[in-house]
């Protein structure tokens, strides 16, 4: 059986920053197996500007972003595998790969990098009865049709959901000369960011409608029309509220769900919240030398922290091959706990002594608050109080630790994340 | 004197600003927490630029659609025109990241350009 040191499963953003920090941090056997046939990801269908503010101080498009990384990864002479699907990883991190020229492959691991990404939520998201005509797309679905295949799939288009795909595409197909009608929100905030508000709908006059959902949707070919409704606080449609739009297509733009088959089916512990692995500190997952990051292993917006994070990924997953057997085990875990508006943590638990210098506690809020306060207790005593004029589900959080810190702490057994009211 | 409402996109705090407008001459803006809100909504009113991005048709190249962009932020006015302008093209491979697709789109003195190699 063939061996490597790392194999990286995907080769969008995270799995690329993996692989490059690996390799700065000494490893020679790298091999990333993609399904796709060419490297970047989602990145090579999101072809808008607005990515790298961060890392480059300029903003790019996805395909230009990708291209940097690619271009490191062909520089350091990292060896990929386009066309080839990772049909399963066992425990002991033997991983069956699949293509057209070699067949199924079974290659063993010495770490592992989970960079899969992630897959749209679709069931569920239409929550009606009847039929289910031609002409209903998820938003990315439509962004693949139009930025990869020149397809327009429609030309009066009506959305549901206004995740940052669905109002990407609304500017889109705007562009190719479609009439996008209304973006209808269930919840009473957006979930995407407010620059792709302002510049993809209100640049183009299309109204967004909170509170508001589809409730019916007409044709049986193809769609005719559908009925969008206003909903109360518990989400369900306010009688009187329909009001009726004629249209051929109707796009979902209802999240995205991180896409973890693969770390399902080798155990490893899965976080109900994120839907991703449970991590502790070096971004390792429940089973030893199995790292994750990006999408996989909870959804991100930006593109730049996709990348810091399989930095850090890459790193650690080195680390862990040339410590090999005498990697220090044991330690204390401190116990990262979200409450009170934080939805989750990523990591979840931090081995202090195993921690870099530096730690980048990254979460999600469950509601938009104004004017508060992101505090964490180390135990019982408030250590870290951050002013926020306002925080949102739609923007990552995040707070600093340093091992220097923590090691002020020696009994310390709980972080607890929380926001407080100024 | 007219005002014109805004949601600043400088950050999330996304500030409701209010432009009050003396003709074409800024009055004053107020709803900004920080001097980018100000910056921010004098641009908007008197001048609103965007970068444009869209997709062109490539022949034997890798990929079937080459993604392009204004090389700069082009008057918000002349979008529709710019997107206009890309309609139809065909370009032949290899194509280049920076490669000049159409040059002075529009009349902007702004090329359009390759954002992916095919
Ligand atoms: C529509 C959209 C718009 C966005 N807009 C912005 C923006 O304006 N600015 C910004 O900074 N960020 C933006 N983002 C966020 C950012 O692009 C993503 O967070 C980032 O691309 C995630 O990277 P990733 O590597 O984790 O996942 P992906 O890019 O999804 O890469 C995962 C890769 O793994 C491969 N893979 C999966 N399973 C397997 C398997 N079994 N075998 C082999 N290969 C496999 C996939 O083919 C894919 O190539 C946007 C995201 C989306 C979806
Ligand atoms: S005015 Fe300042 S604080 Fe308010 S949204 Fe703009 S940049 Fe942010």
């Amino acid at each position: 059986m063939k061996t490597y040191d790392i194999v990286i499963i995907g080769g969008g953003p995270a799995g690329l920053a993996a692989a490059v920090s690996a390799r700065k941090s000494g490893i020679e056997s790298i091999l990333i197996v993609e399904r796709d046939k060419e490297l970047g990801g989602i990145l090579n269908q999101c072809i808008h500007n607005g990515f790298g503010l961060h890392t480059f101080k300029e903003e790019l498009t996805g395909p230009e972003y990708a291209a940097r990384f690619i271009e490191q990864v062909k520089e350091l002479d990292i060896e990929y595998k386009l066309n080839t699907m990772v049909m399963d990883i066992s425990h002991e991190k033997v991983v069956t790969i699949m293509n057209r020229t070699d067949g199924m492959v079974e290659i063993q691991a010495k770490a592992v990098i989970l960079a899969m990404g992630c897959r749209e939520r679709s069931r569920g998201a239409l929550n009606i009865p009847g039929y289910r005509p031609a002409g209903i797309f998820s938003a990315g679905t439509a962004q693949r049709l139009v930025n990869m295949e020149g397809y327009l799939p429609g030309r009066k288009v009506v959305i549901l959901g206004s995740g940052d795909i669905g109002l990407i595409m609304a500017r889109r197909m705007t562009f190719e000369g479609a009439k996008v009608q209304v973006v209808a929100e269930l919840m009473p905030f957006s979930g995407g960011l407010k620059r792709n508000i302002v510049q993809c709908l209100d640049d183009y006059d299309i109204p967004l409608k909170l509170s508001h959902t589809v409730v019916d949707i007409r044709g049986k070919q193809r769609v005719e029309g559908v009925t969008i409704a206003e909903v109360d606080n518990h989400g369900k449609p306010i009688p009187g509220t329909e009001e009726d739009y004629d249209c051929d297509t109707l796009l979902l733009s209802c999240g995205l769900i991180p896409e973890n088959e693969l770390s399902n089916g080798m155990g490893v512990d899965m976080n109900r919240v994120t839907s991703g692995p449970n991590v502790n500190e070096s971004l390792e997952t429940s089973i030893d030398g199995v790292f994750a990051c990006g999408n996989v292993l909870h959804v991100h917006d930006l593109v730049d922290f996709v990348s810091e994070e399989a930095t850090t990924a890459g790193k650690n997953a080195a680390k862990y091959v040339k410590d090999g057997e005498g990697r220090a085990e044991g330690g204390r875990d401190i116990v990262l706990n979200p409450i009170e508006g934080v939805r989750y943590t990523v990591p979840g638990t931090i081995n202090v002594d195993r921690m870099d210098d530096n730690l980048t506690v990254r979460f999600r809020v469950g509601g938009v608050y104004k004017n508060v306060y992101v505090s964490a207790y180390f135990d019982d005593e408030r250590v870290i109080h951050k002013k926020r004029p306002v925080v949102a589900p739609g923007e990552m959080e995040d707070i600093k630790l340093t091992k220097a810190k923590l090691q002020e702490y020696p009994d310390l057994k709980t972080i607890t994340i929380k926001i407080e009211e100024a | 004197m007219e005002k014109r409402e805004l949601i600043c996109i400088g950050c999330p705090m996304g500030c409701p600003l209010t432009v009050e407008m003396n003709g074409t001459e800024v009055a004053s803006v107020t709803g900004n927490t920080c001097p980018r809100g100000d910056a921010y909504a004098k641009k908007e009113v008197t001048n609103p630029t965007r970068i444009v991005t869209s997709t062109v048709m490539v022949e034997g190249g890798s990929v079937d659609m080459v993604s392009v962009k204004t090389k700069e932020d082009i008057p918000k006015g002349k979008i529709f025109e710019c997107v206009k302008a890309l309609k139809g093209i065909k370009v032949k491979a290899p194509i280049h990241i920076g490669d000049v697709i159409v040059s002075n789109v529009a009349e902007t003195g702004v090329d359009i350009i390759a954002t992916k190699n095919a």
